[in-house]
């Protein structure tokens, strides 16, 4: 008796939901162009004496250990800007939702602060897949996203500002500075996604390009521990020197590894592009002393504006603490939108991105300028050496900004990696 | 209330809720946040047949739900490319065009049919595998969890087919419908809503037909039904696949309402994630495990939004409490308050000893 | 020649990693039938004891040795503190176990993150074992030799004590006929915690090794968790030998399938041949043959 009953009532939800389906008349794609056409308007009220912004970091999960960092020094920048009368005489109110590391829930996130909190504009993200998912909702609501993290480049939306590095201020900077220290042969060690693949293309076509010969190119699985078998392949390959992309806890396992088999930066120097200052302590300094890195910006740069940052950031947060590469592009995310809103006089999106070509700030990196066009930041690159303190000092510098260029397209030789 | 009205009134008021006052009652981003939780019951709705009902800890559901999304974020990856088309981030990280194994989810049709059928296929051949070999109880579980682990580096190591770690997303239409348009989004929504409802159904005929009767007995005492004369492997392998067959379509709906898919959706920890939903709810009940999972996703985003890590802590209490002290779940509460003289069966402790002593 | 060396040699020491990491669980999940998705995180408590105990000794050589039966004895105690509460009411469900120490595991990664910070810490390996060994134009890891040795004495230790002692008799007793141990008047309880003790107490140990290896950070348990349960299903329930065997013939399938492919392909690789083994033989390489029909 009741099978049939509750199949009346199935048959009726069905229908119900059928006919919703069929009665729909929702825009089809090509009416509606282009992701982003047809956004709803803007909710961001102007009207108090605060303008509410969103800090969207993982506060849980895997990546916490790196973004509450970034978390940390886009609050230190909020208070400082708040602390000297806000922007366009409005103070920061900052609502902070937590990614929890799953790209998933930043989508979700991010739609919550442009729609429900009705923020001014977004600073947050880490890894590439956690921008990859917000990218769309930032498009299709024309919000804004401020990335603070050195990324694979390929990628320039209208409606993110990236401060950290695209690919030729970090990566090809680290092959330049490689070819003057007289390093022939590359052996490029990375973690199995997506960074360390676009990056080893880059670096390959380089090599081709310059006469570099690659010994190998090994891949370990995120979080992959045992590294036995790729060290001693690089071992056995005798590179002149190894190119590092690994991510995470793996670089610890490799550079145990590396030290226990006897292998030194003298003999053969690993560069990494994903080592920082908070990063070497889990590592062990006696394990990767003498190590070369590359990033725009370390904590012993000797400027006063660097050294009023650091003062800043230890005395809010302890002397403990150390500055990093993706702290200081998030800390400067923040001054950067301060520039563009105060250049535009008005929070409007579509103002603030007209007015964002060409606003520079002096950074603790140096002086950084947004390109209008790409929406990268021009910076410095720097290559540094772990030295004995777990500290990271500059070695090298590429003396001037370099120009963004996400899609390598002013370098002949790349001409074949980005169609 | 009469029993025999209790189902059926159940169905209608959920069909109201969904239908009617949910559209009615949340702002928009709030609507597409319970679309994503639906998806996650719709998962919990197979889950609860195979694991409450058969006694079968699936720990890799994200590997069928993986696949379904997969297949559809391959689709409107394609559509959005247009005829002949390469994705843009195929086109952006290789140059060898379109891999031949993502031509035929060009079609629709093709697409529909694989995302139905092909998570049950590999559920089907995998079940029969283990099951007729009696691998079960704990080997069966921590096989399946191996399988997640195994899928999702697979995933991540192949960029150029899979998006690798950042996975697909970036999706602008749905089968011609653009995805920004909230018209769209609604009838995603509902279309999730009445996913959930007919699931529910088939499981609920399943459950009180002589096959659902089979499974509990399978669950119970393996070895009695097998002298009875029925081969519990296929009984099993039927529940297992039907788990799959909802994991693949709910995966499939949440590439479109959520907008990307990656290997963080289909590893270990989501896979077991997706437990705790149906074993709060009350795993064996039919209504159970879909209202846990819907209540366990809201309160992750509530938490999580005011004390991050209070929310890691809550789920471990939750896991560590409900389980080990109301195995039943909150519906073997409500049904003990209700019935206080006789303890009602779905109250027992679940699954029969089956190690291999 | 070399590269056979070298392979072979990796793939044990592989396989030693794993067989630390899944002797305690050889014995709480095969011969208890707890599954305790918390082993990990036992082994992780065991990492950051030798921290603790480095930054309060100082000198890394003497701290090393102290941990281990320091990192016991936590792991020890956290294992009968989980059993006594938690694991005691579940016996007649095993697979609930497993999520309910799931939830513990996530329980007390949280509780490090608290504690010791999100991001991983150091423990310095001791003089005496950094760098390699040259052996016949060789070189081998010392930390390496070291684990693989302390690996063989975990499981010697642990079969003797089986073998030999009167707890060893309870616990194989409790295991092959639990109602007739109880009759013959043995407390199957206070055998259950002391095996779920020892248990737990190798996972510490296990810790301290694998300090040598990887970072310390309240993650470290769930790298291995998952390949430990695959040993000791591949090696069979009830017996500790097979765990022996399929560690190392796990490892030097990983060491040697990453060889001549990649890492990521070993992985997916062997798990597709642990799949196929259990095809052939569901029960892993040793059963205990009982008369039970389950």
């Amino acid at each position: 008796m009741t099978t049939t009953r509750s199949r009346r009532a199935i048959r009726a939800a069905a229908l119900l939901a059928a006919g919703l389906v069929l009665s729909a008349c929702g825009a089809r794609v090509d009416a509606a162009g282009p992701a982003g056409a047809a956004a709803p308007a803007s909710c961001v009220d102007t009207s108090g004496s605060e303008i509410k912004i969103g800090f969207l970091n993982s506060r849980s999960g895997t990546m916490a250990i790196s973004e509450n960092t970034v978390f940390d020094s886009l609050s230190l920048a909020a208070e400082q800007i708040n602390a000297t009368g806000g922007v366009l005489g409005k103070r920061l109110a900052v609502v902070a939702e937590d990614g929890a590391s799953e790209p998933t829930i930043f989508a979700e996130k991010a739609q919550k602060l442009i729609r429900s909190d009705c923020v001014a504009a977004v600073f947050g993200g880490w890894t590439s897949s956690s921008r990859k998912a917000m990218l769309p909702v930032f498009e299709s609501n024309d919000s804004l996203l401020f990335y603070p993290v050195q990324y694979e480049g390929l990628e320039s939306s209208k409606n993110i500002f990236y401060t950290g590095a695209t690919t030729n201020q970090q990566i090809i900077p680290a092959l330049d500075y490689l070819k003057e220290q007289g390093v022939r042969s590359l052996f490029l060690v990375g973690s199995d996604y997506v960074f360390p693949q676009t990056a080893n293309k880059i670096i390959k076509a380089y090599a081709a390009a310059t006469g570099i010969e690659i010994k190998g190119e090994e891949y370990a699985p995120l979080g992959h521990t045992d590294f036995a078998t790729i060290v001693a392949k690089v071992r056995d390959a005798g590179a002149g020197a190894v190119f590092n992309t690994l991510n995470g806890d793996s670089n610890v396992a490799f550079f145990k590894e590396y030290k226990n088999l006897g292998l030194t930066p003298a003999t053969m120097p690993v560069i990494s592009v994903s080592i920082a200052e908070e990063e070497v302590g889990g590592i062990g300094v006696d394990n990767i002393v003498g190590q070369p890195v590359a990033w725009n910006y370390y904590q012993t740069i000797d400027t006063p504006t660097n050294q009023q940052f650091v003062d800043a950031f230890t005395a809010k947060y302890g002397a403990g603490r150390v500055t990093s590469d993706p702290m200081e592009a998030a800390y400067t995310s923040l001054f950067l939108w301060k520039g563009m809103v105060e250049k535009a006089g008005s929070f409007d999106v579509a103002a603030v991105q007209a007015a964002a070509g060409g606003v520079s700030y002096d950074a603790p990196e140096g002086t950084v300028t947004v390109n209008g066009e790409n929406h990268h930041i021009a910076k410095t690159a720097l290559i540094g050496k772990i030295g004995a303190d777990g500290l990271i000092h500059t070695e090298w510098s590429s003396g001037k900004p370099i120009e963004p260029d996400p899609y390598l397209k002013t370098y002949p030789w790349a001409s074949g990696l980005a169609s | 209330m009469n029993k025999r009205w209790a189902v059926p009134a159940a169905f209608a008021v959920a069909a109201v809720l969904l239908f009617a006052v949910a559209p009615l009652a949340l702002s928009p981003f709030r609507l597409d946040q319970l679309g994503r939780y639906l998806c996650f019951a719709i998962v919990a709705v197979g889950i609860g047949l195979a694991w409450g009902r058969g006694g079968m800890l699936t720990l890799g559901q994200g590997v069928f739900f993986g696949m379904g999304a997969y297949l559809m974020a391959m689709h409107l990856k394609l559509a959005d490319a247009g005829p002949g088309g390469t994705p843009d981030f195929m086109a952006l990280i290789s140059s060898d065009g379109v891999p031949w194994w993502w031509e035929p989810f060009r079609s629709e049709v093709v697409t529909l049919l694989a995302i139905l059928l092909l998570p049950a296929a590999v559920a089907a051949v995998l079940g029969l595998a283990t099951f007729r070999r009696r691998v079960r109880g704990a080997y069966f579980a921590i096989l399946s969890q191996a399988l997640a682990a195994a899928f999702a580096i697979l995933l991540i190591g192949n960029p150029t087919g899979t998006g690798g770690s950042t996975g697909l997303s970036g999706f602008r239409g749905f089968f011609g419908f653009a995805l920004s348009d909230p018209a769209n989004r609604l009838v995603l929504f509902f279309t999730a809503a009445g996913v959930l409802l007919l699931l529910l159904a088939l499981a609920r005929q399943l459950m009180v037909s002589r096959y659902g009767e089979l499974l509990v007995a399978c669950r119970d005492a393996e070895e009695r039904v097998r002298f009875l004369g029925y081969d519990p492997a296929n009984v099993k392998t039927v529940a297992f696949v039907v788990a799959a067959f909802t994991a693949g379509v709910a995966g499939a709906l949440f590439v479109p309402i959520v907008g990307i898919v990656s290997p963080n959706d289909v590893g270990i920890v989501p896979s077991i994630g997706m437990l705790i939903g149906v074993a709060i709810g009350g795993r064996t009940t039919l209504f159970g495990p879909a209202l846990g999972a819907i209540a366990v996703a809201w309160a992750g985003s509530t938490l999580s939004e005011q004390f991050p890590s209070g929310w890691t802590y809550a789920q471990g209490l939750l896991f560590m409490l409900v389980i080990a002290f109301l195995p039943g779940g909150l519906a073997a509460l409500a049904w003990r308050r209700a019935r206080p003289a006789a303890p009602a069966p779905s109250a027992q402790p679940v699954p029969a000893p089956s190690g291999g002593n | 020649m070399a590269v056979l060396v070298t392979q072979v040699f990796n793939g044990l020491s592989g396989g030693s990693i794993l067989l630390l990491a899944a002797l305690g669980l050889a014995l709480t999940f095969g011969q208890m039938g707890v599954i305790n998705m918390a082993h990990g995180e036992f082994i992780m408590a065991g990492a950051y004891t030798a921290y603790v105990m480095q930054n309060v000794l100082g000198s890394a050589g003497l701290s090393l040795l102290v941990s281990l039966p320091i990192a016991f004895a936590v792991g020890g105690v956290l294992g009968v503190v989980l059993e006594a509460t938690l694991l005691r009411r579940m016996y007649h469900r095993p697979l609930d176990t497993l999520l309910v120490t799931w939830g513990v595991s996530l329980v007390l990664q949280q509780l490090a993150r608290d504690v010791f910070g999100t991001a991983g810490v150091d423990v310095p390996a001791p003089g005496w074992l950094s760098g390699p060994v040259e052996v016949l134009g060789f070189s081998f890891p010392r930390t390496r030799l070291f684990i693989l040795l302390l690996a063989v004495a975990a499981f010697l230790a642990l079969a003797a004590a089986l073998r030999f002692t009167a707890l060893g008799r309870r616990i194989r007793a409790t295991v092959q006929n639990r109602p007739l141990a109880e009759t013959s008047g043995i407390s199957t309880r206070a055998t259950d915690r002391l095996t779920f003790f020892i248990g737990s107490g190798l996972a510490g140990v296990a810790g301290v090794a694998l300090t040598l290896m990887g970072s310390i950070s309240p993650n470290l348990g769930t790298s291995y968790i998952v390949d430990a349960f695959l040993v000791v299903v591949v090696g069979g329930i009830g017996q500790i030998r097979g765990a022996v065997i399929a560690a190392f013939l796990l490892g030097v399938a990983q060491s040697w399938i990453e060889y001549s492919t990649t890492a990521s392909i070993a992985k997916v690789l062997v798990f597709a041949l642990i799949v196929a083994f259990l095809q052939v033989r569901p029960q892993g390489i040793f059963t205990v043959r009982t008369r039970s029909l389950a």
